[in-house]
């Protein structure tokens, strides 16, 4: 089923939020699912992170972060052009419920896929502190409607362009390890979505405390509907599929030092297509190729 | 007088050294000569075995004998008026175990060439662009069915034949299920795939792509919307050894191998944006046809050694022996009586190697095969750069999780009667969905019971 782009925004230099047309998605979606799209017929099925639904409007809105061809090439697409195709909702939803006090942590585009959550989980009657974070003030997406949605939000960055200079997991680790106070508020739930090495980071701060953690894992995935088995995990000795278990995870139980290694196993490959895909690009805007110009011969002068 | 039986037609092949560089089809297909010629030795034998044993009583003796006659066009009517998918069953039937198996002039369990006939004349009518118009008495009824494989499009075909509204879910963004993703090109070509679906199609089947019963429409909203409900989702869930490693880079299940290549078109890596990696030392774990299909491929995609690594002996190999034999001249190498312990790795998270253990057989077990025992202290390393688990399959947890009313047994298939109707009244399934990993035919046989007992239903009700 193609879908159509009816809103192209870019959030900050290598990340785009798209509104597209996918009514059976939309009405179907709850916070913490995820869709696989493909950019064209020959395009690798990629997992993307769904950041808002409206359901009455038909329109879902995907954010990705341009990198690799897949990305790249779908970020060159504009308002009215097609995805060639798009499933899902995929995954199971979030846990909403009323845990009291919950910290919301996010990262890259794991803001996005964390925004309706945290809308969802404040819906319900939770404290929703977020704490989000970016390299430069400039790479932060999302800071406006994070803000609307959460109870109070904490900002970091890696060169203290703006909120405080740092990592989201620094903040977090100081309210948990200080002593008990206004400053330190008790905590129920954490939740982090965001680069699987900050994931990670996440859960060793909040693991000696034994507080509740949720990860939502972004692995590789094929099919999404439990058939391959690219996208396994492992929480302790258990096999899990990140597509149809997850995505997401308690987050003391995931290994994640596979989740960091298998993330890794493509990108020698992705790499050359993207190399391969930007050459291509040059060649067609110098206007010394023609439009549909075979890949394979251009790796090969 | 002309010699009664003779000899086999050979069906010619690219040769073992041509295949291993492309993907294109191994046999090569009869020409009309040939397939005459193979046709007139059938003995036209009244009893008609060959379709006495074939899961869906396709009309065999009266196609042989439309070739033989030169009437090709004649013998394709007579195949696809009761098989919308002759060039598919035609290239991956398990003949030898039906009808050429029980083929008086079968002396090897090879008679009568019945599959690759079945292929000529259905690729001789896709040649000429030649389909049979069908009158369609057109009836109200809506009929869903879940799944694009094998089993439900049969099942689509002849509802729709009967006038039914036939609506076919299918998750992936292709239709087709194992056809698609799991049989190789050079056995199965992804066009004869596609132009058979494409006839479902122009008879007024509806495809919805990229539709998950159970995620995209509640299955009991579904049940509300149709009149009759088909499930063939198959048994698409790979099986892990779970054993020490598996976290590995370069460890694969056979389902993502295949589907990589087959769905994705990894093998055409840059004109195709799905990546592959194939080292060039691969193991295959198992023996079944599924095993033969991945190591296969590795061979094809570049790999110097490919390795059959099974617990039992050839003489227990599930596979089709075409598909061993193939494997075999493709210089596939086949280790038998040992089985994998561990995974070994090395510092960056990439697969090396496997440990493996000697096995012995001992007595048959719940399968009626000897049961394999490991010979303690046989252990040793095979070097590895790639790994494959070819186990087995089971059916979908997710479409099943969804739809928790449905009465499943302990493996996770689903609970039919003799009617191939589920627990729920006007819910019908078949194929790998109740019966774990079995074949193409098998499960056009299930779709096509199933049809007739939803048409029955939806009939009786009318009155």
């Amino acid at each position: 089923m193609k879908a159509r782009i009816i809103e192209r925004r870019q959030l900050c230099p290598e990340i785009y939020l798209y509104k597209i047309e996918a009514p059976h998605v939309a009405e179907r979606f709850r916070p913490g699912q995820f869709v696989i799209i493909q950019t064209h017929e020959k395009g690798e099925r990629i997992p993307l992170t769904v950041a808002e639904a409206q359901p009455e409007k038909g329109i879902i809105s995907l954010v990705f972060q341009v990198v690799g061809k897949s990305t790249l090439h779908l970020s060159l697409l504009q308002k009215g052009q097609y995805l060639e195709n798009c499933v899902g909702p995929l995954g199971n939803p979030s846990e909403i419920r009323r845990f009291g006090r919950v910290v919301c942590v996010g990262g890259g585009t794991g803001i996005a896929c964390l925004w309706p959550i945290l809308k969802a989980l404040k819906a319900v009657g939770n404290e929703v502190l977020t704490i989000i974070g970016a390299r430069t003030a400039e790479r932060l997406i999302l800071v406006e409607e994070i803000r609307q949605a959460s109870s109070q939000v904490f900002i970091t960055t890696d060169d203290g362009s703006q909120g405080e200079k740092g990592l989201v997991t620094d903040v977090l680790a100081r309210w948990i390890n200080s002593p008990a106070g206004a400053s330190s508020p008790a905590i129920d739930r954490v939740i982090a979505i965001g680069p699987a090495p900050m994931m990670k980071k996440v859960a060793e701060v909040t693991r000696p405390q034994r507080i509740k953690t949720i990860v939502s894992l972004n692995t590789i995935m094929v099919d999404g509907t439990g058939m391959c088995g690219s996208c396994r995990v492992f929480l302790g000795q258990t096999m899990k599929l990140a597509c149809i278990d997850g995505p997401e995870f308690d987050a003391h139980r995931v290994n994640f030092d596979d989740v960091i290694s298998r993330l890794e196993m493509f990108r020698q490959k992705e790499k050359l297509a993207l190399e391969t895909y930007r050459r291509q690009l040059a060649a067609q805007r110098e206007g010394l190729a023609p439009k549909e110009l075979h890949p394979k011969r251009l790796s090969s002068d | 007088m002309i010699k009664i039986g003779g000899r086999r037609v050979p069906m010619r092949e690219l040769s073992p050294e041509e295949r291993i560089k492309n993907f294109s089809s191994v046999p090569l297909g009869y020409t009309e000569a040939e397939a005459v010629r193979e046709a007139q030795r059938c003995l036209q034998c009244r009893g008609v075995p060959c379709e006495v044993y074939c899961p869906i009583h396709l009309r065999v003796l009266d196609m042989i004998r439309a070739i033989a006659a030169r009437r090709f066009q004649e013998a394709f009517f007579i195949i696809q008026a009761d098989n919308p998918l002759p060039a598919i069953t035609g290239r991956v039937c398990p003949q030898e175990s039906q009808c050429e198996g029980v083929c008086p002039l079968a002396q090897d369990g090879r008679g009568l060439n019945i599959g690759k006939l079945e292929a000529f004349v259905a690729d001789w009518a896709r040649a000429r662009g030649l389909r049979e118009k069908l009158q369609i008495k057109e009836r109200p009824q809506r009929v869903a069915v879940i799944g694009s494989g094998p089993a439900g499009l049969i099942c689509a075909y002849d509802l729709r034949r009967w006038g039914y509204q036939v609506v076919v879910f299918e998750a992936l963004h292709k239709a087709g299920g194992v056809l698609q993703y799991g049989i190789p090109a050079f056995r199965l070509p992804t066009e004869v795939v596609d132009y058979e679906i494409s006839y479902l199609q122009e008879i007024g089947v509806e495809f919805r792509l990229n539709f998950f019963v159970g995620q995209n429409i509640p299955f009991a909203e579904l049940r509300r919307d149709f009149a009759a409900i088909f499930i063939g989702t198959g048994a698409g869930a790979p099986l892990f050894l779970g054993i020490e490693g598996e976290n590995l880079k370069g460890v694969y299940s056979a389902n993502e191998f295949l589907i990589r290549v087959n769905l994705m078109k990894a093998y055409r890596f840059l004109e195709y944006d799905t990546p592959i990696i194939c080292g060039r030392r691969v193991g295959v774990i198992g023996a079944g046809n599924v095993a033969m299909d991945a190591a296969r491929c590795a061979r094809r995609l570049g790999a110097e050694e490919v390795y059959i690594l099974y617990r039992r002996t050839r003489k227990e190999s599930p596979a089709r022996d075409e598909e061993i034999q193939h494997a075999l001249e493709e210089g596939i190498i086949w280790m038998e009586l040992v089985a994998p312990r561990r995974f070994l790795g090395d510092e960056k998270g990439w697969c090396r190697g496997v440990e493996l253990v000697r096995m012995r057989l001992g007595e048959p077990d719940s399968s009626g095969r000897p049961r394999p025992l490991p010979i303690e202290g046989s252990e040793f390393v095979l070097e590895l750069e790639t790994v494959i688990e070819a186990l087995g399959t089971t059916p979908n947890r997710l479409f099943l999780k969804q739809a928790p009313e449905l009465a499943v047994n302990r493996w996770g298939l689903i609970q039919v009667d003799d009617n191939l109707q589920t627990n729920l009244p006007g819910v019908f399934a078949g194929g790998d969905a109740i019966r774990g990993n079995a074949t193409v035919i098998l499960a056009l046989g299930d779709g096509r019971k199933a049809a007739a007992a939803i048409h029955r239903q939806l009939s009786e009700a009318e009155r």
